[in-house]
């Protein structure tokens, strides 16, 4: 069904993912064709809510024969788009290697461990080690305000927060600083500090975190470990559902 | 504490700049001039008087390596470290620095005299060792020279009062071809489009087949035609005069001695593509050639060349120079026009491109110093006189950057199609020749038995480094110099790239160390191959080039270097005593562990 014209009189647009035809509409990135067909590409800096960002990368796909972002790149019709395949997944697991190796990430006695997506993917591209030295960097924790705690050492710099805090709660409590591997979440404030801000627990800001950087506090381990998001699914059938707010 | 009259200086720069954020990367580099910090009160300060949140002033001062939250010295010394200045001997023009000025590299000294450290290379390959001093170019740091300049800094010495000749900067133009031999009348370029219209001027350089001079190659023509066809306004040019790529210097010459024909080339596209403003946007490095930059623009305003009546033709087009601040990734154009806005040099997702969305989401012809030099001759000289050289992909001449182990390192032009044996034989390649780098650090590394490979599209593609290097050197060494170099570059947007060259870094390191196995081998490899497919721009996509080109060619000079042993791991039990030691301040055998 390439760009045939249906009964209806409209154009139907196709692509396929892993042989599977996959319709979209004119505009889309292969990453909204692929969830609106209920096809999963792991991802951590995407969300449907806000505007692409391509910089994990763990969406890459191959489209056509080539590396792509599959956030950013323009849909077009009768691509053939690879997702699932040994090649792709190996590459992932190493690039979320490097994610879990460049922070400190402690999955046993984290308190998002089941609501963490960052680990959900580990899980989904077959990840068992670190593989990689740890670089134990040294990151300031910020556990001033009552009701939210930043934990950089778990931050992925994928910016969910800086967009949704910007574009959502019309608030630009957070920007990156830094550069390269010293890069790093700061929060708008001259302090530096999230007390001096006007963020709130409510926030979409404190929601979206993909990792556990961005905790509201007093929640903790309301949903005991086992009834976790992805406790007993994969994120591949969870999708985009959010923790709980009130656990 | 920020004293009265430093806020005063401040806003005296603020206003300077119409508390334009769009400025901001250009207010902060003055700050820290005249400062020699950019605390975060002053960025407070500063985010107020713009209307920026902190945390964005914070971010751009972070990004760039001559901005600094942290205080500098008085005199700040930076040297380059390419690698044709550490073949030059810039390690013992750092270690007499710091030995003589008693202050350790990277750390300012105590009295806040002075601060020391390397920079990425300067773009004086061809007269190093060099440095930056207080952001001026110092080349030929011979060892005089160098204990020279700590006494003039322990003395307190004005820079002013320091001999000229340090700051001298030569050409060194080794070999002329169509480009270099070509001396346009000033505004003869723009006479040829006014009198023949732009349409006719787009087909000359459809024509004349000229390609971006920068490196990636697209087609000029193309590029201004995409630009002028976006359906709204206003457009611009921006010439991206970033050349970050260590080994090259060749725009450094243009910018010297034909920034008449640069600026020519960019009022040119002005004219065609419908643009009334253009920018510079010059290396930090050159700043020594920002007030050459700007008398010239201010003479052609004078001559009619520039300004509201564009040579009586009522248009208008006029140029500004926004310098950079260190930050190799600013020579990628999505992130230059990042830089351009006063924000942090981050590569813009694409699509959509600059020709449509550049500047403020504007139409943006980007091209490189060459380019626009080329395009003002094809002007004047016609398409068919720039495309009767070269090859079929490659038309016209190159200006090649060669440097290294040569006899005559310099600027050579050729027409494209040059092999690399000729370049070698003209710039008097010293002893037996072991490597060539061609396109810098991003580009291609070949061995001996490829000299008959062709400087061209076609076969080796470049933005002009061409670095030689004969068998006194050691091919490990030269990779963990680049190694280095993209690990500090990166802007650590991307995953791969951010993590990926830090992880090469070290692998490399292990195996330059002697710790390395065929592990190590294969895992330059893997993740060679995974940060070049996978990284979000050009910068990450090249990242790796060196470490597989070379372990394609010299995997025997790695092999080498490798412990006997199957396997050693990453973990060193001796380094993790590095922080201790360094708290007792012991560095004694009996406080390092035997391996």
């Amino acid at each position: 069904m390439r760009g045939e014209v249906r009964a209806s009189g409209s154009v139907e647009f196709g692509l396929t993912i892993d042989g599977v035809e996959v319709p979209f509409e004119p505009g889309q990135t292969i990453m909204e064709a692929a969830a609106g067909a209920g096809v999963y590409i792991p991802h951590l800096c995407f969300h449907p809510d806000f505007k692409p960002h391509g910089s994990c990368k763990l969406c890459t796909v191959k489209a056509n024969g080539r590396y792509a972002t599959a956030c950013t790149t323009p849909a077009t019709d009768g691509m053939t788009v690879e997702n699932i395949t040994d090649a792709i997944q190996s590459d992932r697991r190493r690039l979320t290697q490097m994610l879990f190796v460049e922070g400190n990430h402690y999955c046993p006695f984290c308190e998002k461990s089941g609501n963490c997506q960052l680990q959900a993917v580990a899980y989904f591209v077959g990840m068992q080690e670190t593989y990689f030295r740890h670089f134990y960097p040294r990151r300031e924790l910020d556990a001033s305000h009552p009701d939210i705690l930043l934990d950089r050492d778990r931050c992925i710099q994928c910016e969910l927060c800086v967009r949704a805090s910007r574009e959502v709660d019309g608030k630009n409590v957070f920007g990156l600083g830094g550069r390269g591997m010293r890069t790093r979440l700061v929060v708008n404030s001259e302090s530096g500090l999230l007390k001096d801000t006007d963020i709130t627990k409510d926030d979409r800001a404190v929601h979206v975190c993909p990792t556990g950087a961005i905790l509201p506090k007093h929640v903790a381990y309301r949903v005991p470990i086992g009834e976790r998001l992805y406790d007993r699914r994969s994120i591949a059938e969870v999708g985009h559902r959010e923790p709980a707010a009130k656990g | 504490m920020t004293a009265p009259f430093e806020v005063a200086m401040i806003d005296g720069i603020l206003d300077e700049y119409h508390r334009d954020p769009l400025n901001l990367v250009q207010i902060l580099r003055r700050v820290q001039a005249e400062c020699g910090v950019v605390t975060p009160r002053v960025r407070t300060h500063i985010g107020r008087a713009l209307g920026l949140p902190p945390a964005q002033v914070q971010g751009v001062v972070e990004f760039y390596h001559f901005i600094s939250s942290t205080p500098e010295g008085k005199y700040r010394i930076r040297v380059s470290d390419n690698i044709t200045d550490r073949m030059l001997g810039n390690e013992a023009v750092m270690s007499r620095l710091t030995e003589r000025l008693r202050v350790r590299r990277g750390d300012m000294r105590d009295d806040g005299r002075v601060s020391v450290d390397f920079t990425s290379c300067t773009g004086m390959c061809d007269q190093g060792p060099a440095a930056l001093v207080n952001g001026l170019a110092v080349t030929r740091l011979s060892p005089e020279r160098t204990v020279e300049l700590a006494r003039l800094v322990d003395m307190d010495a004005p820079l002013k009062m320091w001999p000229r000749e340090w700051f001298h900067v030569d050409d060194n133009i080794r070999r002329s071809d169509l480009s270099l031999g070509t001396v346009l009348e000033h505004g003869a370029a723009i006479r040829a489009v006014l009198e023949r219209g732009p349409d006719a001027m787009l087909r000359e350089l459809q024509l004349s087949g000229l390609r971006g001079r920068g490196g990636a190659g697209f087609g000029t023509a193309l590029k201004w035609k995409l630009c002028r066809e976006a359906p709204w306004t206003p457009r611009y040019v921006t010439c991206n005069a970033d050349e970050g790529e260590p080994g090259t210097f060749k725009d450094r010459i243009l910018l010297t001695s034909y920034a008449d024909q640069v600026v020519e080339g960019m009022t040119l596209c002005g004219l065609v593509i419908g643009a009334e403003h253009g920018f510079i946007y010059l290396r930090g490095e050159y700043e020594y050639l920002h007030q050459h930059l700007l008398e010239i623009l201010w003479r052609r305003r004078a001559d009619g060349l520039l300004g509201g009546d564009v040579l009586g033709s009522g248009r208008k087009f006029d140029v500004e120079i926004h310098l950079g601040a260190g930050a190799y990734i600013c020579g990628e154009e999505n992130a230059l026009v990042e830089s351009l806005e006063g924000k942090r040099g981050i590569p813009r997702v694409r699509p959509p491109f600059l020709a449509t969305h550049g500047y403020l989401q504007h139409p943006t012809a980007n091209n490189n110093v060459e380019t626009f030099v080329q395009a003002a001759q094809i002007a004047v000289q016609g398409g068919a006189w720039f495309a009767a050289v070269g090859t079929e992909k490659s038309k016209g001449t190159k200006l090649l950057s060669v440097s290294g182990d040569v006899e005559r390192p310099g600027i050579y032009e050729y027409p494209w199609g040059v092999s690399v044996e000729r370049v070698c034989a003209d710039a008097g390649a010293t002893g037996e020749i072991l490597a060539v780098q061609v396109g810098g650090p991003s580009g291609t590394m070949i061995d001996a038995s490829e000299l008959g490979r062709l400087v061209a599209y076609e076969d080796l593609a470049t933005g002009g480094s061409f670095m030689v290097f004969n068998t006194s050197r050691d091919i490990l060494a030269i990779v963990q110099n680049f190694a280095r170099f993209f690990a500090r570059e990166s802007c650590g947007f991307c995953t791969p790239c951010r993590v990926g060259t830090q992880i090469l870094r070290r692998t490399v390191e292990k195996v330059v160390d002697g710790h390395g196995t065929e592990i190590e081998l294969g895992e330059c490899e893997e993740i060679g191959r995974l940060v070049k497919s996978m990284s979000h721009c050009g910068l990450g996509q090249s990242a790796a080039n060196h470490i597989l080109d070379s372990l394609k060619r010299f995997r025997e000079r790695y092999e080498a270097r490798l412990a006997v042993r199957h396997f050693v791991p990453d973990f060193d039990l001796d380094g993790a005593l590095a922080e201790a030691r360094a708290l007792t301040g012991r560095d004694d055998a009996l406080a390092h562990l035997a391996r």
